[in-house]
């Protein structure tokens, strides 16, 4: 039986429901909106006044090679720090998992980093990375490996990767942590009487147990490493070197604000939008279908 | 032939012993039953035969092999856990299929095997299905089906039946019976359930507090219980413990005479069966009836002893109904038929 409250009249119904839509449409569906129409302009360099052209920004988008190049850039970009957050956070929480003393120590330490703001972190890391006064890098220098990010692609990007992913660890090993705390231990010991050990457990039952929450996992750090890694990436790399960082967030940042190409940047931002939202369809559609049982 | 034997099998969890010896040889093919109320050690006992559990000391043997050291996979052995505890993920086929595929099996040999598990099992129709589609008591028989494709020196089931209804418990009671027998594989089976104690056990382990207080078949226990506890636990209704002392080679208890029975005076404490009840007209045991449960074949009189204020439970032939009964009924108990313990540490006087 489902249960309904009826309301008489339109009033009431209409202020419960209003905070919500307030925030939605002013933070949410008017920005949209705006970034939408700005796309079908080219503002003056004084912002005076537009000119409408279409779909003419996405065109010349679409054409761009420093464009293309960031895709790229994104989709490496996300891959590596999906795996780099999940893929440790999984086998922390794995060793934590067969703890039996001392299990909340180990937990708790393993959470701070996720207290830590991507700004901060970026900075942490920066830091410690720092081509001149950066611990590692001078450690680095002793082994006879030249460090420098600020010069060097590969370098730039795995430093972003990690500093991005760090505190990323936390957040993923809280979940698989009680995914593996609910896979039942009776499923486990049966494994164990029918002759897999440990590893060969983990990879046979208990990974297959714990797929809905990796699956949920990877959406929500696909998304972050999207959107949120931008403060990382601006107080570590601003982008650069040659723009081996500049990830599609960050091009709509440096196109909008430093270039001052506000269309550019608007339909920059309605593509990725459309693409995140792609993307967790198609996760959503095709992926989920094989992990549940 | 001894097949498995446990030699003063003790576990302790930190400072706390929890099993304090148990010794216990089990022949080829057997069917043990380990019986207790909950807490008392049962399922920790058949999870060290297992190795799910370390063995603190003593030692225990499968084959003439002492397995202390070895994982549950080098112990040749195959459990039914009370949640069935199946892969969820894997179908029924794979889930039979999942021990002998690790054990190197061809993929024809595996088929065989599952296959006959599965038609032995009646489960042919469900291969293909995963554990959630089944029912309760055909997730069971998947269980039994993954323990027996691997043809295990010995069986270990942990209160199998215990997620079942009624009606389901007494059939499959039975057809693991059936199933054991036919495959004549040692079978070690906990539950703490007295009626299936009773109805599988070739032999059975009465266990309390982390000790066993009997061994034996459950004729044994029934008529001998060799404590207490063994005595109040088998048998159902329970049996009646009584306070009485044995003076001049006679049982009493308050003023009334029971029996004569030559032993040196002492307090004791007396069981007697509700069913051992004899009604007789010149009776020494005199009950006031309180209420009656007639359950068909028989019917349950509960009443207190007279004179002594004591609740006491009669089993009777045939159906009494309270008001076409007399409220006071005298009755005798035969000689073999009373259990005397002795009134301090519960142990079997005769």
């Amino acid at each position: 039986m489902e249960k309904r409250v009826i309301f008489r009249g339109w009033l009431l119904p209409i202020c419960l429901v209003a905070p919500q839509l307030i925030i939605s449409v002013v933070f949410f569906f008017y920005p949209a909106a705006q970034a939408v129409w700005q796309s079908l302009f080219i503002p003056d360099p004084f912002g005076l006044s537009a000119q409408y052209v279409g779909l003419g920004n996405f065109e010349y988008l679409l054409s761009d090679k420093y464009y293309r190049a960031s895709f790229v850039t994104t989709a490496v970009f996300s891959i590596l720090v999906t795996l780099c957050s999940m893929v440790p956070a999984l086998f922390l929480a794995v060793c934590a998992d067969r703890l039996i003393k001392s299990s909340g120590i180990y937990r708790t330490l393993l959470i701070w980093p996720y207290a830590v703001a991507p700004a901060v972190a970026g900075v942490l890391w920066m830091f410690m990375f720092n081509t001149r006064v950066g611990i590692i890098s001078w450690y680095l220098g002793q082994l006879g490996y030249d460090w420098n990010h600020v010069l060097n692609d590969g370098e730039a990007m795995g430093l972003v990767v990690v500093a991005s992913a760090w505190g990323r660890i936390s957040y993923n090993f809280l979940f698989f942590f009680a995914a593996l705390q609910s896979v039942p231990k009776s499923v486990i010991e049966a494994g164990a009487i029918d002759g897999a050990r440990f590893w060969r457990r983990f990879f046979d039952i208990v990974l297959p147990l714990i797929t809905p929450t990796a699956f949920f996992l990877m959406v929500v750090n696909v998304v972050y490493s999207f959107f949120e890694t931008f403060g990382v990436i601006h107080t570590i790399t601003s982008g650069g070197p040659q723009q081996a960082t500049t990830i599609l967030v960050y091009k709509v940042f440096s196109d909008g604000f430093v270039g001052q190409d506000l269309g550019s940047s608007s339909a920059q931002s309605v593509i990725l939008l459309v693409l995140v939202g792609a993307l967790t369809i198609i996760q959503f559609k095709y992926v989920e279908k094989r992990v549940h049982y | 032939m001894t097949y498995v034997s446990l030699n003063s099998v003790k576990k302790s969890f930190g400072p706390t012993e929890v099993i304090h010896g148990v010794t216990m040889d089990i022949k080829e093919g057997e069917f043990i039953v380990i019986v207790g109320p909950s807490g008392c050690g049962k399922s920790t006992l058949l999870r060290m035969v297992a190795g799910l559990e370390t063995i603190s000391s003593g030692e225990i043997e499968i084959a003439g092999v002492v397995v202390n050291d070895k994982e549950p996979m080098d112990r040749n052995i195959a459990m039914v856990f009370q949640n069935y505890a199946l892969y969820p993920h894997m179908t029924v086929y794979q889930n039979m299929g999942y021990g002998l595929k690790l054990a190197g099996d061809s993929k024809a040999e595996i088929d065989q095997k599952v296959q006959d598990a599965a038609e032995l099992l009646q489960l042919s129709e469900l291969l293909n299905r995963k554990p959630r589609q089944l029912s309760g008591g055909q997730r069971q028989r998947v269980a039994m089906g993954r323990a027996i494709v691997r043809k295990p020196s010995v069986f270990l089931f942990d209160e199998p039946l215990s997620n079942l209804d009624a009606k389901l418990r007494v059939q499959m009671r039975l057809e693991i019976r059936d199933l054991q027998r036919k495959l004549g594989i040692t079978s070690l089976y906990v539950t703490h359930d007295q009626v299936e104690a009773m109805t599988m056990a070739d032999r059975m382990i009465v266990m309390n507090g982390g000790r066993a207080e009997q061994i034996g078949t459950p004729l044994d226990v029934y008529r001998k219980p060799s404590s207490l506890f063994a005595a109040q636990f088998i048998g159902s209704p329970a049996m009646n413990i009584f306070d009485a002392r044995i003076e001049n080679n006679t049982l009493q208890m308050g003023e009334t005479i029971i029996a004569a029975i030559e032993m040196p005076d002492q307090a004791v404490k007396l069981g007697i069966r509700p069913e051992h009840f004899v009604p007789s007209p010149t009776g020494a045991i005199k009950i006031s009836i309180k209420a009656t449960e007639p359950l068909g074949a028989n019917t349950l009189l509960h009443g207190k002893l007279s004179g002594m204020g004591q609740n006491i439970t009669v089993s009777m032939q045939g159906v009494h109904e309270l008001s076409e009964i007399n409220p006071t009924m005298a009755f005798d108990v035969e000689r073999e038929n009373i259990h005397l313990f002795d009134a301090s540490n519960g142990k079997r006087l005769s």
